[in-house]
């Protein structure tokens, strides 16, 4: 089991170097520069002078320069200067922001899982039971509405009509510490927490339930009734352990779903993350700070497949040796 | 005298109330009395409802299906009114089980030690090192080499043999009085399967166990049965000690059944069949449900269903063709 783990930490490697190669390329295919983004782009001022400013940040350099220029900042956690914030280090923009998402993400990743399981498990138990045709219509609800139609939905009904929950930012005084400064975000991310969980939860529910059902009709479960084993037993022990193995792998992917989800959610609800940067970096054509948090997203990626591997070859036995 | 019987089913009925409000009555008042140390076998085609008459035994019978009517008693002692919970301190304890496909009847996450080991603890409420140990040694007694490795090994890491030895290792780990085999070794190679039932004949003996053998192959019937019921369309057609039944087949399907058989002292181009196919459990013929496909079928056939008659001692045969039998001999 070791040796699996370790070659796929192997495989990670080159993963994650193609994936600098793809962000760079990205983003130089993409047109324009921070000097021809919308804020900068004044028809008053000789082109001459932007061209000066383009040799002067390096951007005429030929690009395998620039690609390992970048790069050798880049392992060393250093991204560069922002082109638009008053050149303010790109770690700098991004430390401040990345926690907040990372706690949304957390936070309805914890949501999914807690809603979405144990219905699942509950409905097919009971299929074709109210609260299972309930769940099948949230089910459809919920991947069908669009994320920022249902974030704006909740604002106005929870947070404008209702006044239940803030309808953005992360907290309401700075000052706050220790637990209410915990329950203050917590409430601050209530409503893009469960904007961003919502398909997610209908997807696990759906998932969850096929499994569970899928499993309880398979030949070793038989068995394990013919066994003597409780309902509890065969539940919770031989079902639940089977049902988990494809939910596991999905969740590796779940964690890239929630980032880039949260690039609308977070602005729909002016939650101050890395989404709501990286929107207003696109605009600005900033790339470092664009190529940065590409970055992130990526290798945040990179490690929800290889934990959903590693996850993967613990549940199930029969990964571990090939 | 009889003994008191180790399985005693009456009027066993099992029906499936399907989605479109049809019926389908799979198990359709089969009974049948096994004697301690007796091997019984239940033969017929797929779809003939002798899985379900397993099942039903074991209680195991899930939605939609239900027991709708029948008396089941082990030892003597009536099992319908058991609750569930009841009845789980029965399987695997007093009756066992083993299934047809041993590739998928062990759970892929558990390592064989634990899927025995839990059986064990349940009923004999052993520790977990006394279970282990004793899980070795059954895992000797059913002939695996390696046992003390073997126990961490995963089912996959296994050959199909392999995991029905495991099967009946677990199946004899409580030393139950009821062995149920649902066709033990259909899925296996034909050099596995005579092991396999050989193993089983051995543990029987070892174990003083009653066995309950389904199969639709009437060459291991004749091999290691007692006694043999035929099933057709979910009720008992022909039963029989084996020796009678081989030689004085009475019942046109079991007569059909053998002579779809390949024999070595004969010379044929072409085996027998039985015409047609084994009608739905939902949709049987008006009378005898093998009137469709009857070679001798005469027009009383397609309004009465006969009744299981005793033509001759301890043979009963549910066939319009034998009724009177009786007088004439």
């Amino acid at each position: 089991m070791y040796k699996y783990i370790i070659r796929r930490v192997l495989v990670f490697i080159p993963m994650l170097f193609a994936l600098t190669v793809i962000v760079f390329g990205l983003a130089l295919l993409a047109p324009g520069d921070a000097l021809t983004g919308q804020s900068l782009a004044d028809p008053n001022v000789d082109p001459e002078v932007y061209e000066q400013q383009r040799e002067a940040l390096g951007l005429n350099d030929p690009i395998p320069v620039q690609y390992f220029r970048w790069i050798s900042a880049a392992v060393q956690g250093d991204f560069g200067n922002s082109m638009v914030f008053n050149g303010r280090s790109v770690a700098e923009l991004i430390e401040a922001r990345f926690a907040n998402t990372l706690y949304l993400g957390l936070f309805s990743l914890a949501i999914t899982i807690i809603v979405a399981i144990p219905i699942g498990i509950y409905s097919a138990r009971h299929p074709y039971s109210l609260l299972d045709y309930g769940a099948t219509g949230f089910g459809f609800f919920g991947l069908s509405i669009p994320n920022f139609f249902f974030g704006l939905m909740a604002i106005y009904f929870l947070s404008i009509k209702l006044g239940w929950f803030p309808a953005q930012g992360t907290m309401s005084t700075p000052g706050l510490t220790g637990w209410e400064a915990f329950f203050n975000r917590l409430h601050h991310m209530f409503l893009p927490g469960i904007t961003l969980g919502l398909a997610g939860t209908a997807t696990y529910m759906r998932y969850m339930r096929s499994e569970v059902l899928d499993v309880l009709g398979s030949d070793y479960i038989r068995t394990a009734r013919a066994k003597g084993m409780s309902e509890r037993n065969v539940l919770y022990k031989h079902t639940l352990r089977n049902a988990l193995i494809p939910i596991i792998t999905l969740m590796g992917f779940e964690i890239g779903v929630l980032l880039s989800g949260a690039v609308i959610t977070e602005q729909v609800f002016q939650y101050p993350g890395l989404g709501t940067l990286f929107l207003s970096s696109v605009t600005n054509r900033d790339y470092p700070v664009v190529m940065a948090i590409a970055m992130i997203l990526g290798v945040l990626i990179l490690i929800g497949n290889l934990l959903a591997d590693i996850f993967y070859s613990i549940v199930d036995p029969r990964i571990r040796y090939d | 005298m009889k003994k008191h019987a180790v399985l005693d089913v009456a009027q066993l009925k099992t029906y499936f109330y399907l989605n479109n409000g049809q019926v389908a009555k799979a198990v359709d008042g089969v009974s049948l009395s096994i004697s301690p140390g007796e091997t019984v076998a239940i033969v017929g085609e797929s779809g003939s409802g002798k899985s379900i008459t397993a099942l039903s035994i074991m209680k195991l019978i899930n939605k939609p299906g239900r027991i709708v009517n029948g008396e089941i008693a082990l030892n003597g002692k009536e099992m319908q009114a058991l609750s569930e919970k009841q009845m789980t301190g029965i399987r695997g304890n007093d009756i066992a089980m083993i299934f047809q496909e041993p590739m998928t009847a062990l759970n892929p996450v558990f390592t064989i030690g634990n899927q025995i080991t839990e059986i064990l603890r349940k009923h004999k409420k052993m520790n977990k090192k006394d279970a282990q140990a004793k899980a070795i040694h059954l895992l000797k007694t059913v002939g695996i080499p390696r046992a003390e490795e073997i126990i961490h090994e995963y089912p996959h890491q296994l050959s199909g043999g392999m995991r029905q030895r495991v099967m009946i290792a677990m199946a004899i780990s409580c030393d139950p009085k009821l062995l149920i085999a649902d066709e033990p070794t259909t899925a296996l190679d034909v050099t596995i399967q005579a092991q396999i039932l050989d193993l089983m004949l051995e543990m029987k003996e070892k174990f003083h166990m009653a066995l309950l053998l389904i199969t639709h192959d009437l060459g291991v019937v004749s091999e290691y049965a007692d006694r043999v019921l035929v099933m057709y369309g979910g009720q008992i057609v022909e039963q029989a000690k084996t020796k009678e039944l081989l030689r004085h087949t009475k019942h046109p399907y079991t007569q059909g059944l053998m002579q779809s058989l390949p024999k070595l002292d004969e010379d044929v181009d072409r085996l027998g069949t039985i015409k047609g196919m084994v009608p739905p459990a939902y949709n049987f013929p008006a009378g005898c449900r093998f009137s469709s496909r009857c070679p001798f079928v005469m027009d009383k056939c397609k309004v009465s269903n006969p009744e299981l008659t005793e033509i001759d001692t301890d043979h009963f045969v549910r066939c319009h063709l034998y009724e009177n039998a009786g007088d004439e001999s």
